[in-house]
């Protein structure tokens, strides 16, 4: 595109959504970055501003909006408590889109965006070839948490505590596609990247449950990447490409939902998808809101569908207490399915900790490009998941357990990290 | 325009980091909660310490610079506008609460600290700060004193002015001033921390302040009733207080609010009400008992033909949730909200609704009134499209003929969002020539080349 016209115009068509911001302020209160950073242009009534005045063109540098529109964690807590219903978020994802078309996309975006998340055997190839390799580099620094640091890629990675790659992804199990059980139900399971690369431990305790409760599993091996790490990028591109991709998979809907161990993934499905997906055709859009009203986060279907209940704790229960990551709960409204999840394991004690629901930090590409603001924030984190005295803290997020497992292998906490699936599965025979 | 070795100098006060003049920054600071057009500053400046704000402000005064001070920027009367060409001076970056002194009833703050967080930690230490602005989440204690900022409790709690003790400020030539004291009483030299509440930065940089705190309430009793019509609920406000019970909380709502609160929030209210009070009384548990049992009897003496008392805090936060929902409820149905906030004599809110009923009709405007019926603070809630500009002239007409009604009943501006851009150019109806020219002489004495938020209260 790279027009500005067309800019101006396309930005035009998201006024009506713009104006309803009546800046009140009230977003400033919630906005895990601007309370580390006060800075106008980090909170949503700011964002909306600058996307308005660079509308109409009041504004001549886009680089400089978009600079400041990219740094967000688009944790939706802004328009979870916004009283003039603003969604700031769809208006972060399409101008992010709208105004990265004019300015461009940077160098090392492209290259991870379109060389690799885009052309799924290479990047998966790469992963092995590091997997292979990762020994050499890091140092472990914490067993509970299993975290590692690397002095030789700090350059690359900074002072991260790193978690490892699996040793065999999840794929390498093999595609997977089994009749109903005793529940009666068939689900696709889309795993989602970090659980096939990293947490593979998570993806097994899925297939462990389903197994358990006589659940037909569909589970291609080719599925890629959801789109939003690009979306957020504003590469509409390679986020229109990989939901072609994953449509060919599971754009029949055999199946009666489509299950993920990822608030973002499943949040994915269910609205970013229908949101953004207007470049596909007809027939694609068609499998989008089907597969919209199939998608659904592990812990919900667990307990709304398989109908698992509470039982109560035993003597010795260890405690654990549960971080609500932003696109679980703020998006899709899933938080007490997880607790119920994790009450159904007697040997757990749910301690609350404070504000369970606040950001981690993480944000996806955000821990990238902004990693001491994000450090900071993930820290208060941290110091909640501390001050509960729990042994393990459960987050139904596989980004969000990445950057609490460097918090918390930081700060020396011998706190395990695990998805509340789990913790689940660990009750089953 | 501020040249590169006046922002070097700012850079050097405060650090590179806290100078913002970058296009895009400069848009980020233009406005604020009101709706009025933007106007660019030249620079932003957030200092991290009071040393910093001091030389911040001598700068500006040397150079002659405009200075807005700006905490959330919640304002909702264009008080944080800048000046054009002006500096921006954010204030939140000195938040701390310094001391809640628990023997002697007070605390000390700084001006960026966050009003909800403050009523929060002085709570935690089983005191209370009463006031509440709407905004309290988002909102700073600097820009409460300055705006002499309102709430739901200031039937009988009153308003920021009632609790402040003491204003610690940097003068126009950044020198550090003290005001006020630790003290109950403190009648040293002119009262100055009163004159600094409500002057909207227009008379110096405020930096610290000694807030009076109260014990908390020991009970509390809410209540809903419903009225046919204004008329009723109005009569029935005058009564509760000719009968000597002051609630601490005594809220109305007209008919349009109520549907649009129930259109959204779907809290049980009957959408062919005519109005509805909420109504809080606290205090003593005995006394509650016998306020309540009082208002109840009014209530149903003056028309009332549904009363709903909450039986427990869930019940209580029902009654509460209406209230809350009033401003994003009505805010939801079109794109521009504009909120006012003229306020009249108690014994006036009927006349006053029917003035904004005339209003509305005559300038063809949708308008919801809701607010604080117990103190004749109401807040008309004109939604409209500030794109339509065709709607935007009516409304503002509209907002003229709001005012004056008010003035013509013996009401005021404002009762609570201060005066600002949007209601300086009202400020001789409500008072006259002699008492604007006295403001502008302290004005002029303080702040002698007028770079202290100009164009605000009193104009240019």
């Amino acid at each position: 595109m790279a027009d500005l016209n067309q800019m101006i115009k396309m930005l035009g068509e998201l006024d009506d959504q713009l104006v309803n911001c009546m800046r009140c302020g009230m977003c400033q209160s919630v906005c895990p970055l601007f309370a580390e950073t006060g800075r106008e242009s980090d909170v949503a009534r700011g964002k909306i501003a600058l996307l308005e005045f660079l509308g109409h063109e009041m504004i001549q540098d886009a680089k400089a909006v978009k600079d400041r529109l990219d740094k967000c964690l688009l944790c939706g807590s802004c328009a979870a408590a916004c009283p003039s219903g603003v969604k700031a978020v769809d208006i972060f994802l399409k101008a992010r889109a709208i105004v990265t078309a004019y300015v461009g996309l940077s160098p090392v975006k492209k290259a991870i965006f379109r060389g690799m998340l885009s052309k799924p055997k290479l990047f998966n190839n790469l992963l092995a070839l590091g997997t292979k390799f990762q020994g050499f580099f890091t140092s472990p620094v914490n067993d509970i948490i299993g975290s590692s640091c690397s002095k030789l890629l700090s350059p690359l990675l900074g002072d991260r505590h790193l978690l490892s790659l699996a040793d065999k992804p999840l794929r390498s199990i093999g595609n997977l596609n089994t009749a109903p059980g005793k529940s009666g139900l068939k689900v696709a399971f889309f795993y989602g990247c970090v659980v096939d690369k990293m947490f593979t431990s998570v993806g097994e305790a899925i297939l462990k449950v389903f197994k358990h409760h006589g659940v037909g599993v569909y589970m291609p091996i080719d599925q890629v990447c959801c789109g939003v790490p690009s979306l957020a990028s504003g590469d509409m591109k390679s986020f229109e490409d990989l939901v072609r991709m994953n449509l060919k998979l599971f754009g029949k809907g055999d199946f009666d939902y489509i299950i993920t161990p990822c608030g973002t993934c499943t949040s994915a499905f269910h609205h970013v998808w229908p949101l953004m997906g207007t470049g596909l055709s007809q027939a694609e859009r068609d499998q989008i809101e089907m597969l919209a009203g199939k998608a659904m986060d592990i812990n919900a279907f667990i307990a709304d569908k398989l109908g698992v209940t509470e039982v109560e704790p035993s003597s010795d229960a260890k405690k654990v207490t549960i971080h609500d990551p932003c696109h679980l709960k703020k998006s899709l409204g899933v938080s007490g399915q997880v607790r119920t999840v994790l009450k159904a394991n007697p040997n757990l004690n749910v301690v609350e900790m404070s504000g369970s629901d606040v950001c981690c930090g993480c944000g996806g590409s955000f821990n990238l490009q902004h990693y001491s603001v994000s450090t900071k924030i993930g820290k208060k984190k941290r110091d909640s998941i501390a001050a509960t005295g729990a042994e393990i803290v459960a987050a139904g997020c596989p980004a969000c357990m990445m950057q609490i497992a460097d918090m918390m292998s930081q700060a020396g906490d011998r706190v395990a990290i695990k998805h509340p699936v789990e913790l689940y599965a660990q009750t089953l025979g | 325009m501020v040249s590169q070795s006046l922002k070097q100098a700012f850079a050097g006060v405060v650090g590179n980091d806290n100078v913002m003049d970058a296009e895009a920054d400069k848009h980020s600071y233009s406005y604020d909660a009101a709706v009025l057009d933007p106007v660019l500053p030249s620079l932003v400046v957030r200092p991290t310490t009071m040393e910093a704000m001091g030389k911040v402000v001598k700068l500006c005064n040397d150079n002659g610079l405009p200075i807005t001070v700006r905490g959330a920027g919640t304002n909702l009367s264009g008080g944080t506008i800048p000046s054009k060409g002006g500096v921006v001076l954010l204030t939140n970056a000195l938040d701390k609460i310094l001391e809640i002194n628990e023997e002697d009833m007070y605390a000390v703050v700084q001006t960026g600290a966050i009003t909800a967080k403050f009523a929060a930690a002085v709570a935690a230490k089983g005191l209370f700060y009463p006031p509440d602005p709407g905004s309290q989440a988002a909102s700073t204690l600097g820009g409460n004193v300055a705006e002499n900022a309102g709430g739901l409790r200031g039937l009988k709690y009153g308003v920021t002015k009632d609790y402040v003790m003491g204003v610690n400020f940097f003068d126009v030539e950044g020198n550090y001033c003290k005001s006020g004291s630790r003290t109950v009483k403190c009648v040293t030299g002119l009262n100055i921390p009163q004159l600094m509440v409500g002057s909207e930065g227009t008379l110096a940089v405020m930096s610290e302040f000694i807030l009076k705190l109260i014990p908390p309430p020991q009970a509390s009793k809410a209540m809903m009733a419903i009225f046919p019509d204004v008329m009723t609920a109005s009569r029935t406000v005058s009564a509760i207080i000719a009968n000597k019970v002051v609630p601490c909380t005594l809220e109305f709502m007209d008919n349009f609010t109520i549907g649009a609160v129930e259109g959204y929030a779907k809290v049980g209210l009957p959408t062919d009400a005519g109005s509805l009070l909420l109504i809080e009384v606290d205090g003593h548990p005995a006394q509650v008992a016998e306020e309540a049992e009082k208002v109840e009897n009014i209530c149903k003496q003056n028309g009332c033909t549904r009363l709903q008392v909450a039986k427990d805090a869930a019940e209580r936060n029902k009654v509460w949730e209406a209230r809350r929902a009033a401003l994003s409820s009505l805010a939801r149905l079109r794109p521009t909200t504009v909120l006012e906030d003229a306020t009249v004599p108690r014994s006036k809110i009927p006349a006053m609704m029917e003035s904004l009923n005339k209003i509305a009709k005559d300038y063809k405007l949708t308008i919801g009134t809701f607010g604080h019926a117990g103190d004749g603070n109401l807040h008309p809630t004109i939604l409209c499209d500030r794109r339509d500009k065709e709607e935007f002239h009516r409304v503002e007409k509209g907002v003229d003929a709001i005012f004056q009604a008010a003035l013509d009943l013996g009401g005021t501006l404002s009762g609570e969002h201060g005066i600002g851009l949007a209601k300086s150019k009202y400020m001789e109806l409500e008072t006259n020539k002699a008492s604007v020219l006295y403001s502008k002489r302290i004005k002029a004495a303080a702040d002698p080349k007028n770079i202290l938020n100009p164009g605000k209260i009193l104009g240019e």
